[in-house]
C-alpha cells in the first residue's frame, strides 16, 4: 500500500490547465485549491460537505472539495466555476441565465450552484424543476428561497441563450449591476482578500456556558509553537467593551476573569499559516471551573441566578400604550389567549465571518477588509476598541455572503486590528462555522402571552401583550428588539385598548441580536394564530375577518401615529382573495380523498400578515450619498449603502442615474470604503432604499442641476450623455459639450460633484410609546397550502403566495427575489430552525431549508406609493419573512386541527399537537 | 496492512474531515481509493460483492437484482449527489454511526464483512462487526475489504424508507429496510425487517418479522398492524432530532409503509 511521503508532488488538470501541489498530509482540496492555486472562485462554507459551496467536478462528478484530500485528485480533471463559466458551453449558459433571472444574490453559494448544474446539463437534456432540485439539493442558499435558481437552471437547460432584461430606469427588472463576478466567484468576500502568506489570528474559546478561568504560562506556550503573538483582555490598546447602542456598550473583546456564555472569546493566537492549521487549541493553556450557568429568562430572574451586568438581569422594557386594554378585553364577547415560544434561530449566512486588517505604513492605523453591514458604526466601535481616532481606522468592506443582521456586529475585526497594530503586520482570519454559530448574534428567543377580544361583530376591541426577549450574555441590538416589538405587535391591524410591554433578559446564552424583523417575527407568530382562533371563534372566513380590521388610511396606530395615505395592507389582502378561495376548495376536496382511501396526508390552507416600520425607532437616521463627474466625463457614484445580497448596489444606482437622467450602464461605482464615501448609514431595518435611496435620488438631481446650468439648459427633458472624453446635454435637437477641461478637480479628483443627505422625519416616543416611530411602513400578507402526513407529523409546503406592498418596485426582480428568500427563512423558523448551545452549531444538525423544502412561490407586487419613499417605494427586507411561520402554521392547523404553540414545528411536535387534538390515529 | 498506529483509512472522506473539524488529521492518511483490487463489485460465487472503493452513486447505477431495492433507495437519499460521488458504503458501516443509512438495508440482506489484515483475510457477520456507536470488530492494522450479500436474498423483493427533517442532507430521524419473500397469493413468506436510528445500533426486529409472515397488503392496511412489542429490540433516545416517543410511533409507520412497498413490488 502506498504510504505518503513527506514530499510528494500532486498534479491534475484544473480548468484544463496543469497544476501541480505539495500538499500537506490531509489537506483538503478547497484549501490546495484556494492556498496554494489561487482559486479563490472555490467557496468554504462549512468545511464539512454541508453547504456544497465548495463543489468542484473532479472527473466530471460534482464532489465537496472540502472533503476531498488533495491526494485523490493525483492525475484527475478538476473544474471549478472561474473555469466553467468561461469556457464551458453549459457554464456560460448558466451564467448568463443566473444574471438575467436574479438567481444570485451574495453570490456566495452560487459557484458551488453554478458548478452542480453544470454536472447535470452535461448528463440530462432539457431537465425539469425536480430534476434540477436533484441535482442541486447539496448546496444551500440562504438569500434567494431557490425559486429563480431553479427557474435559471430549467432555462440554461433548454439550450437558449437567456438575454438579460432591457434598460435600466426605475421599475425595470435589470440584472444586478455586481452580478457577473458573484456568478463566476470571482466576487471578493471576507476571505479572499488576504495573500496566503499572511499571519493568521485564531480565537480560543469558551466550552461553557459559565466559567471562571485563569491562564498557564502564555509566554511559554508562545515560544513552545513559535507563535506570533498571544492575545487576550489585558492586550486590548483601548476600552475592552463593544456594542451597538449607546448606552448597551457591554460586551468584551476577550473576556476577563469569568465567560459569560459557551463560546465567548478568551484568547487569540496569531501565527504563521502553517503553524497555524497544525495548532491544536485544545491544548491552549486555561483552566477552567465551571460556575452554574441561567439559560433561560426564567432561570436568569429566579432568586440566586448569577448576576450578567444588572441584578434581577432585566436589561431593558419597552412599551406601548393606547386606549384601555384591559377594559376592552373584559367588554370582548370572543376572548382568544395563549403562551408562544419561540427558538433560537442563527443567521446560517453562507459565507462565515472573515477579515483581513493590514496596519497603516506608518504610525497607529489600520485597515480593515470584512465582511459588514456597517462599516461608519463598525468604525466608531473600533476606534474605541483600539484607543485610536476613528479617522485611524479605514474600513474597507468585502462583499458580503449573506448577513441578515448578525453582519452589523464586530466580529473578526477587533481580534485581527489588534493583532495587526501589535505586531506592524498583516493578519487574517476566517471563523469556522461552528465558531460563527457559537458567537455570533441570533434571533432573539421569545416568550410571549398574549390575549385578544372581539365584539360580537368581530372588531378587535382590546389586546394585551407580554413579551420575554432571551437577549443572550450581551445587549447586541436587544434593546432595539424591545422597543421594536410593542409598536408592531398590533399587526397592521385597527385596534381597541392596546398594550404591550416586553422585556429583554440577560442569560448565559449566545448573544441574541439583530436578523431581519428585530423580533417582530416572532411577535407576529403569536398575533396572526390567535386572529385564525378568533376568526374562528367568530365564524368568519380569517381572511375576510382580517380584511375587516386591516387599518386603513388616515386611522391611526398604536402609536397613535396617521398615515393620510400609503397604508397598503388591505391591498395585500386583497391581492390573496381569489388564490384563497380556490385553496381552500382545493384543500378540502384533496382531505375528503384522503379521508376515503384511508390516507394519512391532509392539506390546508393558511394566511399571516405583516408590517414593519422601515428605519430606525424614532431617531434621526440619515443617510449621505456623493457623487462625482471626473474631467473625462465619467459619473462616479459613492454608494456607502453595503449591498448584502438585497440589491442596493442596483437599486440605488437606478435611483440615481434616473434622477440625474443617464443610463445606469454610464455609472461607475464605489464602495463603502470609510475613506472616500459617506456613510449612508447601517444595510438594516429595511432602510436602504428608503432612505439611500432617498440621498441618491437628491443626490442625482443636484449633480443634474449642477451640469444644467453650466450649460445654460433648464429643460427637464434634456438628455445628459456621458461619453469618450467628455459629456454632452442633448435637448431637441441641440447637443451641448459640457465644458470640463478647464475645472479644477476637488480631492477626490471631481470637476463636478455633489453630496446629498436624507433623514426621514419621525419623532421621539413618549412614555406610552406613543409619537411617529417610522416614516413608513411596508405591508406583506402571504397564503400558504401545506401538506401534512399527520401520523408522521412531518410537513410539506405545496404553494406559498406572497402579497408585498412595495410602494413602488425599484427593480421588480429584485424585490421578488427578496420575498423569496424571506419566505425561505420564515419556513425555516417554522419548521425546522433552532440553535442549541453545545448541540446545534454546525449546518449538520442545524437545518436551514434545501432546494427540496421551499416549495413554489408566487409574488405578488402590490404597489401602494408611500408620500416619503423615492418614487413612491417602500423598504422589502424585513417583510418578506414575518408573515411566513404564521401562514404555515394557520395552515398546517387547518390541516389537522393541531393547536401550535412553538416553533419550530418539528415532526415530533406536530405529531404530539395531533395526537392532543385527537386527529392522529 | 495499515502501518503505524496514527495511520487512518480514508475512503471518501465524508466521515473522517467533518470529524478532524477544522484541523489536519495527526498522521498519515491511507488512501483506499489507490487500491484497485478494493473497487470492484458485482456477482461472485457466493453471491453479490461490494468492494470497500465503491461509492454511493456506483450503487445506485449499478444493474443489481431486486434484493437492492432498499440499498439503492437509501443511495439516493445519502446526503447530496456531492456526498454521494464520494463516499462509499463501506465506508458508511466502518464509521458505525447509529444513523448509517447503509446499515438496515445490509442487516435485512444478512451481508457478511470481509476483513483484511496482516494475519490473513476474514468474514464477519454484520451484526458481529457493528460492536456498538462507532466501535467495529475491525483488529490493529486490518481494514474492510468489502461487504458480501449471500445468493439466496438477492432475488427478494425490499424497500427502504428514511425519516428527516427536511429534503436534502439530512441525518435520518429514523430510517426502516424491508426484504420479503412472498407467496403467489401475495402473502408475506418471510420478511426481514431492520431500523436504524433508534438503538445503538441498527437492529432487525425479530417479533415483528414472525407477526409479518402470512401477512398481506390487505392486514398491513390497518394502520394499527405495527404495535408496540413489535419494536422490542429498539431503544430510541430523544436527541434534537425527535423525541424518543415520537421515534416508538413514527418508526411503526414507517415499518408498515416500508413492507407494504416491499410487498408492492414483489412479483406474483
Ligand atoms: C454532508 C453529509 C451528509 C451525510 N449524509 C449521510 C446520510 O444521509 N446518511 C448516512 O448514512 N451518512 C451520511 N453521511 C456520512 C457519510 O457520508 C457516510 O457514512 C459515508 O458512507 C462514509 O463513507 P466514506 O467513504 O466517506 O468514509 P470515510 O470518511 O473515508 O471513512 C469513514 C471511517 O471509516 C474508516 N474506513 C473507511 N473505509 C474503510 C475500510 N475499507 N476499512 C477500514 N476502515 C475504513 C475511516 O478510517 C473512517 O474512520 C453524511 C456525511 C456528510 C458530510
Ligand atoms: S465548504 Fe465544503 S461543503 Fe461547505
Ligand atoms: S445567494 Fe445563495 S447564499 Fe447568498
Amino acid at each position: 500500500m502506498d504510504r505518503r511521503t513527506e514530499s510528494e508532488l500532486v498534479t491534475f488538470l484544473l480548468n484544463g490547465a496543469e497544476a501541480a501541489v505539495d500538499p500537506v498530509a490531509g489537506e483538503r482540496l478547497s484549501q490546495s485549491l484556494r492556498e496554494r492555486l489561487g482559486a479563490r472562485d472555490v467557496k468554504v462554507g462549512c468545511n464539512a460537505g454541508d453547504c456544497g459551496a465548495c463543489t468542484v467536478l473532479i472527473d466530471g462528478a460534482p464532489a465537496c472539495a472540502c472533503l476531498v484530500p488533495t491526494q485523490q485528485v493525483r492525475g484527475a480533471t478538476v473544474e471549478t466555476a472561474a473555469g466553467l463559466t468561461a469556457t464551458d458551453p453549459d457554464g456560460v449558459r448558466l451564467a448568463q441565465a443566473f444574471l438575467a433571472l436574479g438567481a444570485s444574490q451574495c453570490g456566495f453559494c452560487t459557484p458551488g450552484m453554478v458548478v452542480s448544474a453544470v454536472a447535470l446539463l452535461r448528463g440530462t437534456t432539457a431537465p425539469g424543476p425536480e430534476a434540477v432540485r436533484d441535482a442541486l439539493g447539496g448546496v444551500l442558499c440562504r438569500c434567494t428561497g431557490y425559486s429563480k435558481i431553479v427557474e435559471a437552471v430549467v432555462a440554461a437547460g433548454q439550450g437558449r441563450e437567456t438575454a438579460l432584461p432591457p434598460g435600466g430606469r426605475v421599475g425595470d427588472p435589470i440584472a444586478r449591476v455586481d452580478g457577473g463576478a458573484k456568478i463566476s466567484g470571482g466576487e471578493v468576500f471576507g476571505d479572499d482578500v488576504a495573500p496566503p502568506e499572511a499571519l493568521v489570528l485564531k480565537v480560543i474559546r469558551s466550552p461553557y456556558s459559565r466559567a471562571r478561568f485563569r491562564f498557564g504560562d502564555l509566554d511559554a506556550y508562545r515560544a513552545r509553537h513559535g507563535l506570533a503573538l498571544v492575545l487576550t483582555a489585558a492586550e486590548v490598546p483601548g476600552a475592552n467593551r463593544m456594542g451597538m447602542i449607546p448606552g448597551y456598550i457591554d460586551q468584551p473583546v476577550f473576556a476577563e476573569g469569568e465567560v459569560w456564555f459557551r463560546g465567548e472569546a478568551v484568547a487569540a493566537v496569531v501565527a504563521e499559516p502553517e503553524r497555524a492549521a497544525a495548532l491544536d487549541l485544545a491544548e491552549f493553556p486555561v483552566e477552567w471551573e465551571v460556575l452554574p450557568a441561567a439559560l433561560t429568562p426564567e432561570a436568569a430572574r429566579a432568586p440566586g441566578a448569577p448576576v450578567l451586568h444588572v441584578p434581577g438581569n432585566v436589561m431593558c422594557r419597552g412599551r406601548v400604550c393606547r386606549g384601555d386594554a384591559e377594559a376592552g378585553l373584559a367588554g370582548a364577547v370572543h376572548c382568544v389567549s395563549g403562551r408562544f415560544r419561540t427558538a433560537f434561530v442563527e443567521h446560517a449566512y453562507l459565507e462565515p465571518e472573515a477579515g483581513y486588517v493590514v496596519p497603516a505604513p506608518e504610525g497607529d492605523g489600520v485597515a480593515i477588509h470584512a465582511c459588514t453591514q456597517a462599516p461608519a458604526m463598525n468604525r466608531e466601535a473600533l476606534a474605541s476598541v483600539l484607543g485610536l481616532a476613528p479617522e485611524a481606522v479605514v474600513i474597507r468592506p468585502t462583499a458580503v455572503g449573506g448577513g441578515f443582521g448578525s453582519k452589523l456586529d464586530l466580529s473578526t475585526q477587533p481580534f485581527l486590528a489588534i493583532a495587526a497594530l501589535r505586531l506592524g503586520r498583516p493578519v487574517r482570519m476566517a471563523y469556522a462555522r461552528s465558531e460563527s454559530m457559537q458567537s455570533t448574534t441570533k434571533r432573539h428567543p421569545s416568550d410571549i402571552a398574549l390575549e385578544i377580544g372581539a365584539d360580537a361583530e368581530g372588531r378587535i376591541t382590546g389586546l394585551r401583550f407580554d413579551g420575554v426577549f432571551n437577549t443572550g450574555a450581551y445587549a447586541s441590538w436587544g434593546p432595539t428588539v424591545a422597543s421594536r416589538v410593542p409598536i408592531h405587535a398590533s399587526g397592521p391591524y385597527r385596534m381597541g385598548g392596546y398594550l404591550a410591554e416586553t422585556a429583554g433578559v440577560y442569560t448565559n446564552c449566545p448573544p441574541a441580536g439583530a436578523f431581519r424583523g428585530f423580533g417582530v417575527p416572532q411577535a407576529t407568530i403569536a398575533l396572526e394564530l390567535l386572529l385564525d382562533e378568533l376568526a374562528d371563534a367568530l365564524g368568519q372566513d380569517p381572511l375576510a375577518f382580517r380584511i375587516a380590521n386591516a387599518l386603513r388610511d388616515g386611522e391611526p396606530t398604536v402609536c397613535g401615529q396617521v398615515f393620510e395615505s400609503g397604508v397598503g395592507i388591505g391591498a395585500c389582502f386583497e391581492a390573496l382573495r381569489p388564490g384563497w378561495a380556490a385553496a381552500w376548495a382545493e384543500t378540502e376536496a384533496f382531505n375528503a380523498l384522503a379521508r376515503a382511501e384511508g390516507s394519512a396526508l391532509r392539506r390546508g390552507a393558511g394566511v399571516g400578515a405583516g408590517w414593519y416600520g422601515c428605519g430606525n425607532t424614532g431617531l434621526p437616521n440619515p443617510a449621505t450619498i456623493r457623487a462625482g463627474i471626473t474631467r473625462d466625463g465619467r459619473v462616479v457614484l459613492h454608494q456607502g449603502a453595503v449591498d448584502i445580497g438585497q440589491g442596493s448596489n442596483t437599486v440605488i444606482a437606478q435611483i440615481f442615474a434616473e434622477a440625474l437622467g443617464v443610463p445606469v450602464a454610464a455609472v461607475e461605482r464605489v464602495g463603502a470604503d470609510t475613506d472616500v464615501t459617506p456613510d449612508a448609514g447601517k444595510t438594516s431595518a429595511s432602510r436602504q432604499t428608503f432612505i439611500t435611496g432617498n440621498a441618491a435620488m437628491r443626490a442625482g438631481a443636484a449633480l443634474r442641476a449642477e451640469i444644467l446650468r453650466r450649460v445654460n439648459v433648464e429643460d427637464a427633458r434634456a438628455e445628459i450623455v456621458p461619453g469618450a472624453g467628455g459629456l454632452e446635454v442633448r435637448r431637441g435637437g441641440e447637443t451641448h459639450a459640457v465644458p470640463l477641461a478647464g475645472l479644477e478637480e476637488d480631492a477626490l479628483g471631481y470637476v463636478i460633484s455633489a453630496e446629498e443627505s436624507y433623514d426621514p422625519p419621525t419623532s421621539a416616543l413618549d412614555a406610552d410609546g406613543q409619537g411617529e416611530p417610522y416614516a413608513q411602513y411596508g405591508y406583506a400578507a402571504q397564503m400558504a397550502v401545506v401538506e401534512v402526513d399527520t401520523r408522521l407529523g412531518t410537513v410539506r409546503p405545496v404553494t406559498i403566495t406572497a402579497a408585498h406592498d412595495v410602494g413602488r418596485a425599484i427593480n421588480p426582480v429584485l424585490a421578488e427575489g427578496q420575498i423569496q428568500g424571506g419566505v425561505a427563512q420564515g419556513l425555516g423558523m417554522a419548521l425546522m430552525e433552532e440553535y442549541l448551545p453545545g448541540r446545534t452549531e454546525n449546518l449538520h444538525d442545524y437545518l436551514i431549508p434545501t432546494i427540496g423544502d421551499v416549495p413554489e412561490i408566487e409574488t405578488i407586487l402590490v404597489e401602494v406609493p408611500d408620500p416619503h419613499g423615492p418614487h413612491g417605494a417602500k423598504g422589502l427586507g424585513e417583510h418578506a419573512l414575518i408573515p411566513t411561520a404564521p401562514a404555515i402554521l394557520n395552515a398546517i392547523r387547518r390541516a389537522t386541527g393541531a393547536v401550535l404553540r412553538q416553533v419550530p414545528v418539528t415532526p415530533d411536535r406536530l405529531r404530539a399537537a395531533i395526537l392532543a387534538a385527537g386527529e392522529g390515529a | 496492512m495499515v502501518e503505524g498506529a496514527r495511520a487512518r483509512v480514508v475512503a471518501g472522506g465524508t466521515d473522517l474531515f467533518p470529524q478532524l473539524g477544522d484541523r489536519l488529521p495527526d498522521g498519515d492518511l491511507v488512501d483506499l481509493g489507490r487500491i484497485r483490487d478494493l473497487n470492484e463489485m458485482g456477482q461472485c460465487p457466493d453471491g453479490w460483492l461490494i468492494g470497500a472503493g465503491t461509492t454511493w452513486s456506483e450503487i445506485l447505477r449499478a444493474e443489481m437484482p431486486s434484493g437492492f431495492d432498499g440499498l439503492k433507495a437509501a443511495a439516493r437519499e445519502v446526503g447530496s449527489v456531492q456526498i454521494q460521488n464520494r463516499a462509499t458504503l463501506v465506508g458508511n458501516i466502518c464509521n458505525a454511526s447509529p444513523a448509517a443509512d447503509g446499515i438496515p438495508p445490509l442487516l435485512t440482506l444478512n451481508a457478511k464483512v470481509i476483513l483484511v489484515g496482516p494475519r490473513g483475510t476474514r468474514r464477519m457477520d454484520l451484526p458481529d462487526f457493528l460492536r456498538g456507536p462507532r466501535q467495529t470488530g475491525m483488529r490493529q492494522g486490518e481494514i474492510v475489504a468489502g461487504v458480501l450479500v449471500p445468493r439466496g436474498v438477492c432475488e427478494r423483493s425490499a424497500a427502504f424508507r428514511k425519516l428527516g427533517a427536511r429534503r436534502y442532507l439530512v441525518i435520518s430521524i429514523a430510517m426502516v429496510a424491508a426484504v420479503l419473500r412472498c407467496d403467489a397469493a401475495g402473502r408475506i413468506a418471510n420478511a426481514r425487517v431492520a431500523v436504524g436510528a433508534a438503538s445503538p445500533v441498527a437492529r432487525r426486529l425479530p417479533a415483528l418479522e414472525a407477526a409479518l409472515e402470512g401477512a398481506d397488503a390487505a392486514a398491513l392496511a390497518d394502520p394499527g398492524f405495527v404495535r408496540p412489542e413489535h419494536l422490542a429490540p429498539l431503544a430510541p433516545v430523544s436527541d434534537v432530532r425527535g423525541s424518543a416517543e415520537y421515534r416508538c410511533d413514527a418508526i411503526a409507520e414507517l415499518c408498515r409503509r416500508t413492507v407494504l412497498d416491499a410487498l408492492s413490488r414483489s412479483p406474483r
